[in-house]
């Protein structure tokens, strides 16, 4: 369980360091750890599995350094210190607290999960989401959810010649078609949905676990994408907060959209894709 | 504020003076014919302007640099009153006021297409004139008083603001608002594009917290950005005379009458 020594149990750290890469590619998820332990558990910054500057000139090095270093790094603080004032409030019996806290904890954990690794939790057993659960235990899903809705931009992202913006194959290529048409139409849906997104958010390929169908979502500010439907899986996510482009795209969001396609990950969203609908 | 300027005529007017420019065998039927011409209504079509801000766009440096005016102002809000004209000539809305656009349009919180734009356009305005080149450290006389009785000090008041500004989550708005119903200024936060128009409350200062507005100069320091525009940005003018006119809509100097 290597990913268990990135957490700890019952004491939550304020690790502000980045994490080793292996441990938290380790492929144990949270819920095992999660499942055995009552307490709530911390989160650390995961490292990028390239350097700030490999996604140039579709995103520059500058850019990647501030959201990563300080954006992404900002929301994991804040989401353990949430945490622990959830763990506070729960362990008072104070359920206005409990309540208001769901807000800064689905907003900081959605955030650092949308911008960070997705193998991290991608087979988490979905009946511990489903089944009802006492308040405490709700709060841990919620928690857990967050953290599935993970990790997209460092994951989603490859160097171009590592096969960034290379079209994905096999079965989610006949996906692609099938639900969209083709691929050019499912870029141009993403980016017309990311573009007339209003304020902050993110856009989404989704998967819908259930109905084995792809779709574009978008969600407001850092909400995770379960918000759409219990059963969505991302496979890929953009970033269209406005410090993910504005240094080098300025207001022009059309333009980052369009050439973002370049460093996409398709062969991580096409493994995805064949887990879950294996 | 953004104003109505006529800009553009429907081509079925015919200029008076053309009228002697005909033969003279024809001339009367065709001046009369002219005259008829001239008295259908003319169409005329008037869209909002985009307004400048009340100072150069480097005056504000170095809280806010030239750069980010040019592309906030020029590029972001004149882009809104862009949208907002494309929409107009196909909505039924054409003809408000922009508060009235707003509150109209807002729907009472399902806001239509042209809810986005209009407020968008009307808070920027307002912002712009919201800040002013050595703005900042304290208001006085009426504002003043007021802040301190209902915030019970300025550095509270000011402590306040900050809080909300850094507690807001994605893009939104701070606003001093003097509520209208309970008589007193207050600090309101709203995301994206919400105004406190729509809820009848007066604002009285605003300061933008959509990420184009501080990234360029400040990238992710929020704080530095929010107390710069407290120490060196706020207009404390335009505060006042915003107050000055607000009071003719709400009542603040009702006493407090005890019931026996």
């Amino acid at each position: 369980m290597a990913l268990r020594t990135l957490f700890t149990k019952k004491a939550l750290t304020r690790a502000s360091g980045l994490g080793p890469l292996a441990a938290a590619a380790g492929d144990r998820g949270l819920g095992s750890g999660l499942g055995q332990a009552r307490a709530l558990t911390a989160a650390t910054l995961p490292d990028l599995p390239y350097d700030y500057g490999a996604l140039e000139p579709a995103i520059s090095g500058d850019i990647m350094r501030l959201h990563h270093q300080k954006h992404h790094q900002a929301y994991v603080t804040n989401y353990n210190n949430a945490l622990e004032q959830l763990e506070a409030a729960v362990s008072k019996g104070d359920n206005p607290a409990v309540v208001r806290l769901q807000g800064a904890i689905k907003f900081n954990g959605g955030g650092p999960f949308c911008c960070g690794f997705n193998k991290f939790l991608s087979h988490q057993p979905l009946d511990l989401l489903e089944q009802p659960q006492a308040c405490k235990s709700k709060c841990k899903i919620s928690i857990l959810i967050t953290y599935r809705t993970s990790f997209f931009l460092y994951f989603c992202f490859i160097k171009c010649w590592e096969g960034g913006g290379e079209p994905p194959h096999s079965a989610l290529g006949w996906a692609i078609d099938t639900d969209f048409g083709s691929l050019e139409a499912l870029v141009q849906k993403m980016n017309a949905e990311g573009a007339a997104l209003q304020g902050s958010g993110w856009v989404w390929l989704a998967l819908d676990k259930g109905s084995k169908k792809l779709s574009v979502e978008t969600t407001a500010n850092q909400d995770p994408l379960v918000t759409k439907g219990l059963h969505m899986v991302p496979l890929l996510g953009i970033d269209v907060w406005e410090h993910a482009y504005y240094l080098q795209y300025k207001n022009v969001r059309p333009d980052y959209l369009k050439n973002i396609w370049d460093v996409i990950n398709w062969k991580y969203a096409s493994e995805v894709y064949e887990k879950e609908t294996a | 504020m953004a104003m109505a300027l006529p800009l553009a005529y429907a081509s079925s007017v015919v200029h008076p003076f053309e009228a002697g420019r005909l033969s003279f065998s024809t001339k009367a039927t065709k001046h009369k014919k002219q005259i008829y011409q001239f008295r259908k209504v003319t169409k005329v079509l008037a869209y909002y302007g985009l307004t400048n801000p009340p100072y150069k766009l480097d005056a504000l440096e170095p809280y806010m640099s030239r750069r980010t005016l040019e592309l906030h102002w020029g590029n972001i809000h004149r882009g809104y009153v862009d949208s907002l004209n494309k929409q107009l000539p196909n909505s039924p809305f054409y003809g408000c006021t922009m508060e009235e656009l707003i509150k109209t349009t807002f729907n009472n919180g399902n806001p239509l297409p042209e809810y986005n734009n209009a407020a968008e356009v009307w808070n920027h305005d307002f912002f712009w004139e919201s800040m002013q080149p050595n703005g900042g450290r304290l208001p006085w006389g009426g504002v003043l008083d007021q802040i301190e009785k209902d915030f019970g000090s300025f550095s509270n008041f000011r402590d306040e603001f900050v809080h909300s500004a850094m507690k807001l989550f994605g893009s939104g708005w701070v606003w001093l608002v003097l509520k209208t119903n309970e008589r007193r200024l207050s600090i309101v936060r709203t995301s994206n594009a919400l105004c406190p128009l729509v809820w009848g409350d007066i604002p009285i200062i605003s300061l933008d917290m959509w990420e184009h507005a501080y990234y360029l100069d400040y990238k992710d320091d929020v704080s530095k950005y929010v107390n710069n525009f407290m120490d060196h940005l706020i207009s404390w003018h335009s505060a006042t005379a915003r107050m000055v006119r607000a009071e003719a809509f709400v009542n603040l100097g009702e006493p407090k009458i005890p019931v026996a």
